[in-house]
Parts: C-alpha cells; structure tokens; sequence
C-alpha cells in the first residue's frame, strides 16, 4: 500500500504488516586491545526494536558511536545481528540470504567514495540488474535510462564516471543504483549530510517524489534532527545502542519527553532570531561503549537524573504514539535545564 | 543542477581514449617507441642481424667498433674475443632479454595479484599464514635466493626466471593486499554487496580494477629488474649458458676485456641500460593513463 507522505501520522499499528521489523536486534563487536590484554565487547547496538511500513519514513537519530550505521549493517544484511531478529517483509532474514537481499538497499553518506570510480555511471546502474535479473542487454539498458531520468540525470550521463559529477548529482546516482532492483525499503545513511545546504533540499525533495511514486519505506539515519522534521513520519532517538525514545514525528518534535532529545532539538539551529529557544548545554562526552555507564546510559550527563537512574536501566514506555525509556519524562512543561 | 553542459560527442572508443591520454606524456611515448623497435628487432632478429650470433671469425677477433680506429664496417660494434658479432648478437640476445621480462612479470603478477586478493579479501587466519610466508621470503637478500633456488633448480635460463619470479612474488603479493584492504571496506564495494554481488564478482570486478595503479608501474618495474636480474644471474654464470647471446651472460664474459677492449662491455651494458629505462618510462605513463581520476572530462 501506498501512504502519502503528508497524511496525518496514524500509529504504525494501524498500517497492516509491517516491511520491515527489528525485534530485540543486538550487535557485539569483540575488540582485541593488543596481545596481552583480553579482547573487549562492544555493545554497538544493544536492543533495538522497530517497525517500517510502506510508504513511511522511520528515522534514526542520534550522535555518532550510538549505533545508528551498525543498525544500517544489520539492515541492509551486510552482518547479522548477535540477537534478535530481523524480518523483510515478514520474513526472517540473514546474511547470504539472496532472495531477500534486493528488498532493503543502501544509499551512503558520502557520495565520493560510494560510487566505483572505475565504473561509467551506466555499469553502475546496469550492475545490480545483471547480477539479480536475466534480462537482455537492451532492457536492462531501458531500464537504465527510464530510472536516469527519474532520478533527475540525463541520458547523456550513461557514459560519464562518477569523478566527473558534483556531490548532488553522484547522490542521484548513487539513489538510483539503489532503486534499480525496485526494492521495498531503501536505508539512507545520512543522505544528504555532505551535501551543501541548497543541494540537500534537491535531494530530499526528490527522494520523498520517488517514496510517493514507488511506494518505499525509508530508514532515514541522521545525527541532526533539522533534517528528519521535512521527512520522517516517526522518529527513534537512539543513545549508546539503544533507543531512548521513539514515537510519531509529530508528537516527538512537538513534545520530547526524554532530556536527550530535548537536548538534540534544543541544538537544531532555526533561522528565526526572534524565536530563539533556550539552549541546552549537555555537559560531558558520550560515554564509551566499551564501558557503558550503569543504569540509563544518559545519566552521567543528564540534569535530572536521581540514583535511580544510576542503577536501574529505565525500560521504553507510554503509549503508541509516543515512548520514553526515562524515570524523569519532562511531561507537557518545558524544559528548563541548565542554559548556556 | 548543472544543466549547461556542453552537449559530448559520442564517447570515444576505449583503445582511442587510452591513447589520447597516453600520448599526452611525452616520457611515455618514447619508451613505448624504443620498446617497440627493440621487439621488432628481437622478433625479426634472422633478418636484422648481419651475422649469425654463434658464428666466429677468427680473423677479426676484439675488433673494435666501426667508428673506433681500427674498425670494419662488416662488425657495427666490432666483435668479442672469439671473434662473434656483437650488434647480432645484441639484437639475438633482446629475444631472451624480452622474453625473460614477459614470462617473470606475468608469473609473478599473476600468482601474487591472486594470493594478495585472496589475503586482502578474507583476512584473518589466512591472511596470517600468506603474509609470514611472503615475510620469509623478503627476508632474504633477492639475488643471494635467487641463486639459492637456481643452485636447487640447476643453472640455465627457465630455472632462472623461475627463481626470479618467486622472488619477485612478495612484493605483488603485499601491495594487493595492502590496495584491496583499504578498498574492502569502501562504501561502493558494500554497495556492491548489498545489490547482490557474490565474492568472486567483488574480488575480480569491483576491487581487483582500482587496486591496478600501483600494480601496473610495479610490473613495469618488475619487467625491467628481471631483466637486470636475469643479466645478473647470467653475470654470475647461473642464468643463460654460453654460447647463449644472453645480455648479462655477454658482460660476464667479457668481463677480463674491460681494460683492454671496452666495446665488449659498453655495448651489452648500454642495451640493458635503455630497454629498462624504456620500460619504466612506459609504465608511468600507462598507470596516468589508466587512473579515470586523471581523465578530464
């Protein structure tokens, strides 16, 4: 089915089966830390649960080291997960697993190094027809151009390489290989994030066109929350591997109820001088995962954490719309943390 | 976007393509004509040469060069002490030489190109156990094993190149390795996977191409060192064997006619002199060639 982009929000449970499902997922990195020490555990990604319905936009928000590219790994089945499950489209999936593959594709953050410099924009996009269809030469090269020309490229591009177009046009193309083999559920890992300011909205634009159009699911991956307001229908602010809140766009931008994104919102810039919110100065670095604080993981740099929060991990809760994993929610007033 | 580009003619076709941008090195261009001309004389040595390379005058034996006082104009070059041609048998020795350089670099390109990939590519345990070997053998001072394995082996020239291309393996081997580990983890070969791409197509097809640069100017390299090493191996008697008109094995002969006749010397010197630097000359412009990143648009 295909969901405008624009609609009210209805809460995912309403939507039918979902795409694409996370449930508990868990990915450890073991990390050896020279000859004599014992190999360490990363918890890149510790307990993950989401779920993605066509024609939606799930994003994924959080600084960098809180697990939002290894979930993007796990998605995409370039690793599988330690535990947990992941299932395309209502189907268990794991690496080497070719018929699902095609479903979920990737598009990257760096539009320099994501395209083959030694392939010509056309082998590019002809690559995953070859490898996936048996299609003739010239339906494949149809197919080519007919997706070229959704993507905002011209014909004439077919024989150009990558090295000779701007950071804007190489994430067209770069879009496009992933929208060859028409999947279901395209994983952007900050798309746009290299891009500069002008480009990015000509990117966005024309991925949320091509979402109308084929009726894809998004994994939008972002460290900014300025971006995901223009195109998420629900939002996942993830800390340190796990997810501290998740809910409706809407109902998260309008009211966080967890210190962390309301300290990630209060970051966003907004071009407005008069409206100037009162910023929030979080104190401390993100912790290393190797040595994740006890409790909530956000309690070293959290302005109302108790002892509570220093012993207990808080579990998400609250209702469909919207979920916290904090003993302290702000509720409906707003934040008064400590300011600049 | 950029939408006033200028409209491009059909694209030209590949080999026109290389060539335009090789051309543009004039280096390059007059190492691939001096190359040329030295394997037209190889191949066409029977008709080129005036003498037979084996054939010897007793008449004219150390006679120096036709412009040196003394010189006939039937021996160029003049002759080596047993009174043999050495202009033929220059031109019958850039057989071996060539020869000895193409069959080294392909043996050692491809064995090490593949064993570099497969340590590049999978990684651990594997990659342990190819490395450590590949470090023993670089261990070694190149020329003292490649006399060790010839000694093995039995001196004569396929032994020789045999030796040379072991030898000569380790460095493909870790330059492969070292371009396919920082391209393994690239975004675009993780695309690649990601749109189904099996092993072999992500090891051969979309790494194994941009790991060619460094490859190509080593081969080039490589071609031209084994042609030294080869004269070398010649030079200490464990290469060609007399009477083979081999290069290095004519500067060992002569080598106790240096005082007293220095043409016998010079000459064999001078040919692997210009063969290699054509070589080396050649190979740095085929890598700027190939690299699209150099390509204008």
């Amino acid at each position: 089915m295909t969901q405008p982009m624009m609609d009210k929000p209805e809460p995912s449970s309403l939507l039918g089966a979902p795409v694409l499902e996370g449930r508990d997922l868990t990915r450890y990195y073991a990390i050896s830390r020279g000859a004599f020490k014992p190999s360490a555990t990363v918890k890149a990604l510790n307990g993950v649960s989401f779920s993605l319905h066509s024609g939606r936009t799930l994003a994924v928000v959080g600084e960098s080291g809180c697990g939002k590219s290894t979930l993007a790994r796990l998605v995409t089945m370039i690793e599988d997960p330690t535990s947990g499950d992941l299932l395309i489209d209502g189907q268990p999936a794991h690496v080497g697993d070719r018929s699902l593959r095609s479903l979920v594709q990737i598009v990257f953050q760096n539009p320099y190094g994501s395209l083959n410099p030694r392939q010509k924009v056309g082998t590019i996009l002809d690559e995953p027809l070859r490898i996936n269809t048996k299609d003739d030469a010239a339906t494949r090269r149809a197919k080519v151009e007919e997706m070229m020309r959704k993507v905002g490229l011209r014909p004439e591009h077919y024989d150009r390489y990558p090295h000779m177009f701007s950071g804007g046009q190489r994430q067209r193309i770069a879009i496009a290989r992933a929208l060859m083999l028409r999947p279901k559920v395209l994983v952007l890992d900050e798309p746009v994030s290299a891009l500069d300011l002008s480009i990015q909205a000509q990117v966005l634009n024309l991925l949320m066109d091509l979402q109308k159009e084929m009726g894809l699911a998004y994994l939008f991956i972002s460290h900014g929350l300025s971006v995901v307001r223009h195109i998420a229908d629900d939002i996942m602010v993830m800390y340190l591997g796990r997810p501290v809140e998740t809910g409706t766009s809407e109902a998260v931008f309008a009211n966080p109820q967890h210190p962390y994104t309301a300290a990630l919102l209060s970051a966003t810039p907004i071009a407005n001088p008069q409206g100037r919110r009162q910023r929030i100065a979080l104190q401390g670095e993100l912790p290393s995962p190797l040595k994740p604080p006890s409790g909530c993981p956000f309690n070293p740099r959290c302005w109302r954490a108790t002892d509570e929060c220093r012993q207990i991990m808080p579990a998400l809760s609250g209702d469909v719309a919207q979920q916290f994993a904090c003993y302290h929610p702000l509720g409906d007033k707003p934040p008064s943390p400590p300011s600049e | 976007m950029a939408a006033t580009e200028t409209k491009t003619a059909a694209p030209p076709s590949g080999l026109a393509e290389f060539w335009f941008y090789f051309s543009r090195n004039r280096g390059a261009v007059l190492g691939l004509g001096i190359f040329l001309v030295i394997l037209c004389l190889a191949i066409a040595a029977p008709l080129v040469a005036p003498h037979s390379p084996s054939e010897q005058n007793r008449a004219a034996l150390l006679l120096p060069p036709v412009f040196a006082k003394g010189g006939q104009l039937t021996y160029l070059m003049g002759t080596d002490p047993v009174g043999r041609d050495i202009l033929s048998r220059l031109i019958y020795g850039a057989r071996f030489s060539l020869f000895i350089g193409l069959v080294v670099v392909s043996l050692s390109v491809i064995s090490g190109v593949l064993v570099g990939l497969v340590a590049g590519y999978f990684r651990g345990r594997v990659d342990t156990v190819i490395m450590r070997l590949m470090d023993i053998v670089l261990a070694f001072p190149s020329l003292l094993l490649a006399l060790v394995l010839v000694a093995v082996l039995g001196p004569g020239l396929v032994n020789a190149m045999i030796a040379i291309s072991l030898v000569n393996l380790p460095h493909f081997v870790r330059l492969t390795r070292a371009s396919v580990m920082t391209e393994r983890t690239k975004d675009y070969v993780i695309g690649s996977q990601v749109a189904g791409a099996g092993t072999l197509r992500l090891m051969f097809m979309t790494i194994l191409p941009n790991c060619l640069a460094p490859l190509i100017v080593q081969a080039t390299l490589a071609f031209s060192a084994a042609i030294l090493d080869a004269a070398a191996l010649g030079f200490l008697g464990m290469g060609a064997q007399p009477p083979t008109p081999e290069w290095g094995t004519m500067l060992a002969e002569a080598r106790e006619f240096i005082q007293r006749a220095w043409w016998v010397v010079t000459f064999p010197g001078l040919a692997i002199l210009i063969t290699v630097l054509a070589i080396n000359l050649m190979g740095d412009g085929l890598r700027d060639a190939l690299d699209p990143k150099l390509k204008r648009s």
